[in-house]
């Protein structure tokens, strides 16, 4: 039972405690530059949970940052850290519009999703297959590899879009529109469609499946054969090749499937926001990624969570620098900066005073 | 005698240490409750207690690693504040850690030096440390090259170079922690005369360790620890093994194992000219045979280190090798390694290390109690799901079966104690029926009670036909269990005995590497 409970502060208070912390101290920030932090607060919070346009744009970006960072999450139960999350996510918006300008004239979304999370789940594995492969059978770094193969797959873009994919006669690097029929359906259309009113948001079907794929990861690691090997080689490459777990196969299995993850949030940007294959599609989710893996201690849920204060913070951190001249656009970056420091890197700042405090009360208990 | 007499040596009759109701906790677990402990000065002192009993913790105190909860240590009649390692050599306290603590790369002399250098050049400490070992050298057989680089030294040797160091350091109490688990016998014996001489020239010795033979042979008074408790101080010469073993369990306990006469049936195992290589191209076996029958014990003896690990790891498929492996006069596939092809081929194997390869120490027990077989399909659902209801089962009634403590499945490994541990990993490979059992030093680490019942389930399997490889770094345990002994040397076979004729005095000579000449005595026929 104390386990539990122990399990319980670990995985809610500390964090908690993590970010107010993170907050304290840019609320110093925000005081030394001479405004008020408690408004500032106000404003952040405001902006991105207190209008159902507010939490669309939260949503939205929450949705991509779901995915990049179940992705992180997935390779580093297997003791790999891929951050190549960016440049998967980059090809697999090529492999999604690969597919949706491919199909027929006005095809259905309904028959065009599943063809497109096959082309991002596919191209985002496989851009992650290399870096897998050579760190599998050759030893090179996955960190390494990962972050040049985050060059190419920019410069592969950029070479596409000028010089494939183009539209005649257009003047900026896109793609031509995928057309209306092959969008994914807005939130505010959907909502609306039922009933509920909803501001115009990008929010769009593939947060959805942003759920869906939380659960899915869930049940890969914590329920499956697979998941039951990738976390005995993340926790001891000896006792896994003592259990007869081939390493080489373990590691192309984890890094293929953060390659995928990290390829469904092309679904988003690509295939539901701007319809259209574009240059910045990204937009640094792959990293942001990164962040939310470690603040939500790899686990789906806590993934999840942290994706969405993370959205609060980009939606947030806009409305803040729109609202308050004196706070930058590089003042939310301090504030994202400090959210990943204290919850992230300082994580036992507090965990180590807390757990003593709290064998302290036990014991007095007893 | 409160040391304010002024006087920086006290009285004669003052004890070397004497510790006042030591307590030390580590979170709910009491290491040390209120231990009262004297050691006389001029002599050798044992500590016996089982694993976890909380003799380590008791040495880390007072040679300044812990601060104790509560508790005095006075050193030589003076009550000492011991903070740290500094302190404790300041006051005369010298440690040999288990595993050494010594810069390979060094000679021998700079690594006596480091730390007690005691100038911006070198050349001056030096030239006084070579002086000082070679006095130290002739007066208790410390012999050590000064200028030899450590790596190169024998185990043996590198555990003079840390007597040395703590003598060079002024030491007049010497603690040794389980210094004789990597040595043979001869440098066992080496080593307990090298402390007699100590003890002659008036130094105080404390030996920890868990052999109660070594107590017998070279203690004059041994102290009893049990779950952190000081049970009872007495002279050797008025006890015996029997009682002491009684004292550190805390009930009776049978030293031999029962066993009956082996009756040995068809060949289970054959292994012919296997050889292995390790990455830095090193030959580690160097083409060795043997062979092991249903129903019989081969124990593999040897100093550790001469080629039994790697035997293991391709046995247990977990590192290639080149050579014949015949299985039930099948030939094996030993060019990759492949720990499931191993396990189909109805090996089980209990390896050495069960922290860095029996298990993984963050799963819970039932995560570990089905690991290298979690591709069975009766722990399996359809999607590569796990069946996690069979495997709860399985590890419950294990638990129970083999009295695991805590009896909780949900406990990660890392949370069981290193017997408990050792439990897990042997129910979930003695459990899986194996033809062939290959197990690497069972009782390492683990304590008297456990020692006893992992012997008897080694023996029970023995008797219902299995044909099982027993490597083991204790001799003791090897002639207690196995039917026949191979001694290896070097990455070689050394010679092969059968246990009932040979002692323990020949196979230290064949660990040491004195090899067969005639081989005479390398059993041709066994008995039907």
């Amino acid at each position: 039972m104390n386990e539990q409970a122990h399990g319980w502060i670990r995985l809610i208070i500390i964090p908690l405690i993590n970010l107010v912390l993170a907050f304290f101290v840019s609320g110093l920030v925000v005081l030394m530059i001479g405004e008020n932090p408690f408004r500032a607060l106000q404003i952040l919070l405001t902006g991105a949970l207190g209008s159902s346009y507010g939490i669309g744009y939260t949503l939205y970006y929450a949705t991509s940052f779901t995915f990049t960072g179940l992705a992180v999450a997935i390779a580093f139960h297997a003791s790999l850290f891929n951050i190549g999350g960016e440049g998967q996510a980059g090809v697999a918006g090529i492999g999604v519009a690969v597919v949706c300008l491919s199909v027929v004239g006005n095809t259905h979304w309904v028959l065009v999703f599943p063809l497109a999370i096959c082309g991002a789940g596919l191209a985002g594995a496989a851009w992650a297959a290399i870096p897998a492969y050579l760190q599998a059978t050759r030893g090179s770094h996955v960190v390494i590899t990962t972050i040049m193969f985050n060059f190419i797959a920019s410069a592969l873009l950029v070479y596409l879009l000028v010089n494939v994919l183009k539209v005649e006669g257009s003047m900026s690097p896109e793609s031509r529109k995928f057309g209306e029929t092959a969008r994914l359906p807005f939130m505010h259309d959907i909502m609306g469609g039922i009933g509920i009113p909803l501001a115009r948001t990008p929010l769009n079907l593939s947060f959805l499946l942003a759920l869906v794929c939380t659960v899915l990861t869930w049940v890969l690691i914590w329920r499956t054969r697979l998941g039951y090997e990738i976390r005995a080689f993340g926790q001891s490459e000896s006792a896994a090749v003592y259990a007869g777990i081939s390493p080489v196969r373990i590691t192309m299995a984890a890094m293929l499937l953060s390659g995928g993850m990290a390829g469904m949030m092309a679904l988003n940007t690509v295939m539901g926001e701007a319809n259209r294959l574009v240059l910045d599609a990204v937009q640094g989710a792959g990293f942001v990624g990164i962040a939310v893996a470690l603040i939500g201690r790899s686990h789906p849920v806590g993934v999840l969570l942290a994706a969405i204060l993370f959205g609060m913070l980009y939606q947030g951190g806009a409305e803040l620098a729109f609202e308050m001249p004196a706070i930058s656009r590089e003042m939310i970056v301090v504030i994202q900066a400090l959210v990943i420091l204290f919850t992230g890197a300082l994580e036992n700042l507090v965990r180590f005073p807390v757990e003593g405090l709290l064998r302290r009360f036990e014991r007095r208990a007893r | 005698m409160n040391g304010d007499n002024g006087t920086g040596r006290p009285e004669t009759a003052a004890p070397a240490i004497e510790l006042r109701g030591i307590s030390k906790r580590f979170g709910p677990v009491r290491a040390n409750r209120d231990v009262c402990l004297t050691v006389e000065a001029g002599e050798i002192h044992g500590i016996v207690g089982e694993n976890g009993a909380g003799k380590s913790t008791l040495m880390e105190i007072l040679y300044g690693f812990y601060a104790a909860d509560a508790g005095q240590i006075v050193v030589n009649g003076v009550e000492t504040e011991i903070p740290d390692s500094q302190a404790a050599i300041a006051a005369g306290i010298g440690m040999v850690h288990q595993h050494f603590k010594l810069v390979e790369t060094f000679t021998v002399l700079e690594n006596v030096v480091l730390g007690a250098e005691d100038g911006v050049l070198l050349r001056p400490s030096l030239d006084r440390a070579r002086a000082l070992l070679g006095n130290l050298a002739q007066e208790y057989e410390l012999e050590v090259d000064p200028d030899a680089v450590v790596e190169t030294l024998s185990v043996g040797l590198q555990q003079r170079v840390e007597i040395l160091k703590a003598l060079y350091r002024n030491a007049d109490i010497l603690i040794l922690d389980e210094p004789t688990g990597v040595l043979t016998p001869s440098e066992a014996d080496h080593l307990f005369r090298i402390l007699r001489n100590l003890r002659n020239q008036g130094k105080t010795v404390l030996l920890i360790t868990h052999k109660l033979r070594e107590i017998m042979d070279v203690t004059d008074s041994v102290s009893v620890m049990r779950r952190g408790e000081m049970k009872a101080t007495l002279r050797t010469e008025a006890t015996s093994p029997e009682e002491l073993a009684e004292l550190m369990v805390g009930r009776k306990v049978l030293l031999s194992v029962e066993k009956r006469p082996s009756t040995p049936g068809e060949i289970r195992l054959d292994v012919e000219n296997l050889s292995v290589t390790d990455k830095t191209g090193v030959a580690r076996l160097k083409g060795i045979s043997f062979s092991v029958r249903s129903g019989e014990i081969l124990g593999v003896a040897g100093v550790s280190g001469n080629g039994q690990s790697e035997l293991l790891a391709v046995l247990g498929g977990i590192s290639p090798g080149t050579g014949q492996i015949r299985v039930r006069g099948q030939t094996i596939d030993i060019s990759r390694a492949d720990g499931q092809a191993r396990r189909s081929d109805g090996i089980a194997h209990v390896p050495e290390d069960r922290q860095r390869l029996g298990l993984v120490m963050a799963f819970a027990q039932w995560e570990n109690a089905v690991f290298g077989y979690h591709a069975a399909p009766a722990y399996c659902r359809q999607l590569g799901l796990t069946n996690r209801r069979t495997i709860f089962e399985t590890a419950d009634t294990w638990i129970q079966k083999y009295d695991v403590r805590p009896a909780n499945k949900n406990l990660a490994a890392s949370r069981f104690s290193g017997g408990n541990q050792q439990k897990i990993v042997i129910s979930r490979e003695f459990e899986r029926n194996p033809d062939i059992l290959i197990v690497g030093q069972p009782t390492r680490g683990v304590d008297i009670g456990a020692i006893e019942f992992i012997h008897r389930q080694i023996i029970a399997l023995r008797d219902a036909g299995k044909a099982i490889l027993l490597v083991s770094v204790e001799l003791d345990e090897i002639l207690s269990l196995s039917d026949r002994v191979a001694v290896m040397f070097d990455g070689r076979i050394s010679g092969e005995r059968i246990t009932a004729d040979t002692d323990e005095r020949e196979l230290g000579l064949l660990m040491a590497g004195m090899t067969d000449k005639g081989g005479s005595r390398t059993p041709e026929v066994l008995p039907e």
